[in-house]
């Protein structure tokens, strides 16, 4: 039987300092064992649990995408305990790893789709990924149009600014950038997520929308996609719980019956309704 | 029902036990500073057959209250992990009630599934079931409203039950062939197996079967936003007995001990009634109070278990009744909750 709660060593490669107030760094790490690395197959939207020995584990969602293979990333909050050991750490040190584990995005049934993304703060990572993925040139035919929502507090806190910046280059992705509030030579949209969102007007014909990002932002931005049309089974949400074992057996990251970590972390927001639990956005 | 039963006469209990201990690991109820635990003997003369029962429930033998997963070993680029070897003796659970033999049944489809969990799988394996069915039942006791029964030879590889002068020995798995091959067995003769029907029957019949609703997980989804349960979780301490007390609560934390580069990953028992249990580093908690807590509860227990596993999360072994500080009875909420309205 494998066992389940053993990680495997991945080295940090590189670190990139993501926001202005440097509270976000993405963590480029690469696989020590070549075994480990053939069994890690993962999709956009599935997570893994990162020990750093002897403080413990936290679990984040890749940031990076499949087709790029040997690598992965991880953006890491400086917020707590593992959180603020792994923002001490250095190029070269090592981290444990576990996983890929939940269900990641469904993108068989994208397929074919137009598809919005509506991502918040640093709940954008794994919407990263899945853009990243759609974009790349063996899997751009299979997806339709691609509307990228995104917005943060302010312009220094937006992630991923290389990838904006090729993004915006790009002629078959429409992105809209929001802050909460602007600053001098801020270009794109002020205002919240879920309101641009109404103004950006998405068609919801032959189309899915993702939510992942604060809870506030997601409450929001739900009304405001049933208003233009999109169906409970059209919108896909990322949900995110205090997880410890991430394979549905600890106990704590459920939903009503299901776990968030072996279930999800990606549900419909159908399947959602259909659960008794505490509602959390 | 019968047709592998075995007696085993009194006087020769001792010598089976005796030969038991000669290459295994025998856990059975002993009295300690004035309780009846389960506890690995040294010698048959410690175990005690005149309990209700024991104030723990047997879990830790397969599931340890804490437990290392792995130790490991870093310096500076590098890590090296240690994964402890399992057990090398097989365990007996010997003189364990019929309620705690079901609730292994329920860790069994917890930490089994998809993902198997191998420290727990790997223990369970080398564990060995002899339970001792009840003659008389504790007041706080209901396991025949929770689908099992006082004398129910459910979950136990071997079930006996006293009839007196010997005990009626039913075989539930084949995990026992060998031990089955001692001399203390013989074979159950008519006037032993109906013996045992009668008092089978006479010891359901004297527990009070509690007011259920037949739909309760269906009954409990709609009752969730239910004003309700802020009465009922009004005297709850939010102290974490009733589940570290109970045979199925199976929640755990995993943490790491160190000192300087060395250290283990260890896995603890946690409980869903601590508000840490669910608060994100951020601070927020989607379960903040003892309400949203106690509810967690009672839905894993009657409502969510009975949907992922198939088997309600409470065998009705009455610990937490008997232990709870402030007495609140989880008959008395099942049965309330059970007599509740569904909000228009």
């Amino acid at each position: 039987m494998k066992n389940p709660y053993v990680p495997f060593p991945m080295r940090i490669e590189d670190i990139i300092v993501e926001t202005e107030d440097e509270n976000v760094k993405t963590f480029d790490v690469s696989f020590v064992g070549k075994e480990d690395e053939e069994q890690f197959v993962y999709t956009p939207g599935q997570f893994a649990e990162i020990s750093v020995f002897g403080k413990g584990e936290a679990p984040f969602g890749m940031a990076s995408t499949p087709t790029h293979p040997g690598r992965l990333e991880f953006s890491v909050s400086k917020i707590g305990l593992v959180t603020g050991a792994l923002h001490q750490m250095e190029s070269g040190d090592v981290v444990g790893v576990r996983g890929p584990m939940g269900n990641g995005y469904p993108l068989e049934t994208f397929k074919g789709k137009n598809l919005i993304l509506i991502g918040g703060g640093f709940g954008f990572s794994t919407l990263r990924s899945l853009t990243n993925f759609i974009l790349h040139d063996s899997n751009r035919g299979a997806y339709g149009n691609l509307t990228v929502i995104y917005g943060a507090r302010k312009p220094g806190l937006l992630l991923y600014k290389k990838d904006l910046g090729a993004w915006q280059q790009r002629g078959d992705l429409q992105l809209h950038l929001t802050v909460d509030k602007g600053e001098n030579g801020w270009q794109g949209h002020v205002g919240f997520v879920p309101d641009v969102t109404r103004s950006v007007g998405p068609n919801p014909k032959d189309a899915y929308a993702v939510v992942c990002g604060p809870p506030a932002m997601i409450h929001f931005s739900l009304p405001v996609l049933k208003e233009l049309g999109f169906q409970d089974e059209k919108i896909f949400l990322s949900l995110e719980m205090r997880m410890k074992c991430g394979i549905g057996k600890c106990g704590r990251c459920n939903v009503g019956s299901k776990y968030i970590c072996s279930d999800g972390p990606v549900f419909s927001q159908a399947e959602l309704t259909q659960l008794t639990g505490e509602a959390h956005f | 029902m019968f047709s592998s039963a075995r007696i085993v006469r009194k006087d020769r209990l001792e010598g089976f036990l005796e030969r038991l201990l000669e290459d295994r690991e025998v856990f059975a109820p002993v009295r300690k500073g004035g309780l009846v635990t389960l506890e690995m003997i040294d010698s048959v003369r410690d175990v005690i057959l005149e309990y209700e029962n024991t104030k723990e429930s047997p879990k830790a033998a397969v599931f340890p209250q804490r437990e290392t997963l792995f130790g490991y070993q870093a310096e500076k680029g590098k890590v090296a992990l240690d994964v402890p070897r399992g057990k090398e003796k097989e365990q007996v659970l010997f003189g364990i009630r019929p309620c705690d033999a079901r609730g292994l049944l329920l860790l069994d489809r917890v930490f089994g599934g998809d993902c198997g969990d191998p420290y727990y799988a790997e223990k369970r394996a080398k564990t060995l079931v002899l339970s001792l069915g009840c003659v008389n039942p504790n007041p706080t006791c209901f396991c025949h409203s929770m689908g099992g029964g006082p004398c129910s030879p459910e979950g136990s590889d071997l079930f006996f039950l006293d009839l007196g002068d010997r005990y009626m020995v039913e075989v539930g798995s084949d995990k026992c062939e060998a031990l089955l091959e001692d001399e203390a067995f013989e074979d159950a003769d008519e006037k032993s197996l109906a013996l045992s029907e009668k008092i089978r029957k006479e010891t359901e019949a004297s527990m009070t079967p509690l007011a259920l609703n037949e739909n309760l997980k269906e009954h409990l989804g709609r009752l969730f936003d239910d004003p309700a349960w802020n009465a009922l979780a009004e005297t709850c301490l939010g102290c974490g007995i009733c589940t570290y007390l109970c045979p199925t609560c199976h929640c755990f934390d995993l943490c790491d001990e160190a000192e300087g580069g060395t250290g283990e990953r260890i896995r603890v028992w946690d409980s869903c009634q601590f508000p840490l249990f669910t608060q994100q580093a951020s601070g927020f908690n989607p379960r903040p109070t003892v309400k949203e807590r106690f509810r967690q509860r009672i839905m894993h227990k009657f409502s969510y278990l009975p949907e992922t596993q198939a088997m309600l999360g409470c065998v009705g072994c009455g610990r937490c009744v008997i232990e709870c500080p402030v007495n609140l009875d989880i008959r008395e909420v099942m049965t309330s909750l059970s007599e509740g309205t569904v909000p228009a």
